[in-house]
């Protein structure tokens, strides 16, 4: 397992590519990168985070993945500080004998960091600044794990 | 203790984390000191269920003990990913 937070950028590509190394066992490599987002005249994201319970929350997270799929390993990065559109934010990638296990739990994996990883956006743009405010569908997410 | 507050209720209180002596017993007790102290800790404050609390960096809510507690945190709900 490898959890990164970082204000650095990271090429997704490179990541997949180091983490799809030495997995001999696994038939299945699910990935998937979340980007900035320009619309509505945004022109930049600044990402807050807690650092400690930031890492503490992203591990409990991929343990609980690990414990109800059966996961060769998993990867996570999250980026905070100044981002710009099409900028990566994060990545997830799940390393699994077989797919379904490694798509599901990228989704399960995707839907918690959303909302119980310490991270806060605020937007800057055409209309000035404005916190990213939580979605109810976000949480209603967690409701189907 | 320290306390801690991020994104918009760091902005409204005007500091990132400060040390705090209380003796409440649950984080709804704290809540009620920090409101009464000022009224940013007010403007901060005004509306719990728009609040998350974290204890020792764990999420928990506003009922939680305080006995044992170094760190406590308050934010608006996540939106991480």
């Amino acid at each position: 397992m490898k959890i990164v937070v970082q204000d650095a950028p990271f090429a997704p590509g490179e990541e997949v590519e180091a983490f799809s190394h030495g997995h001999t066992e696994m038939g299945a490599i699910v990935t998937f990168s979340g980007l900035v987002r320009g619309d509505g005249g945004l022109t930049r994201l600044e990402i807050e985070h807690y650092p400690g319970m930031t890492e503490r929350a992203i591990r409990a997270i991929a343990e609980e993945a690990q414990a109800r799929w059966s996961l060769g390993d998993v990867l996570v990065i999250h980026r905070y500080g100044t981002l710009k559109p099409g900028n990566p934010i994060m990545m997830v990638a799940t390393a699994a004998p077989h797919r379904k296990d490694a798509f599901e739990a990228a989704e399960f994996l995707m839907d918690y960091l959303k909302s119980r990883a310490p991270f806060w956006k605020k937007e800057y743009g055409a209309k000035g600044e404005e916190w990213v405010a939580a979605k109810d569908a976000d949480e209603a997410a967690l409701t189907r794990w | 203790m320290e306390v801690l507050y991020f994104a918009w209720v760091r902005e409204r209180i005007g500091i990132p984390k400060e040390t705090v002596q209380t003796s409440a017993a649950t984080v709804a007790g704290l809540v009620e000191e920090l409101k009464a102290r000022e009224e940013r800790y007010e403007a901060a404050f005004a509306d719990l269920s728009a609040l998350r609390v974290a204890l020792d960096q764990e999420l928990t809510d506003f009922d939680a003990p305080l006995d044992g507690v170094r760190e406590v945190a308050f934010f608006p709900p996540m939106t991480g990913g």
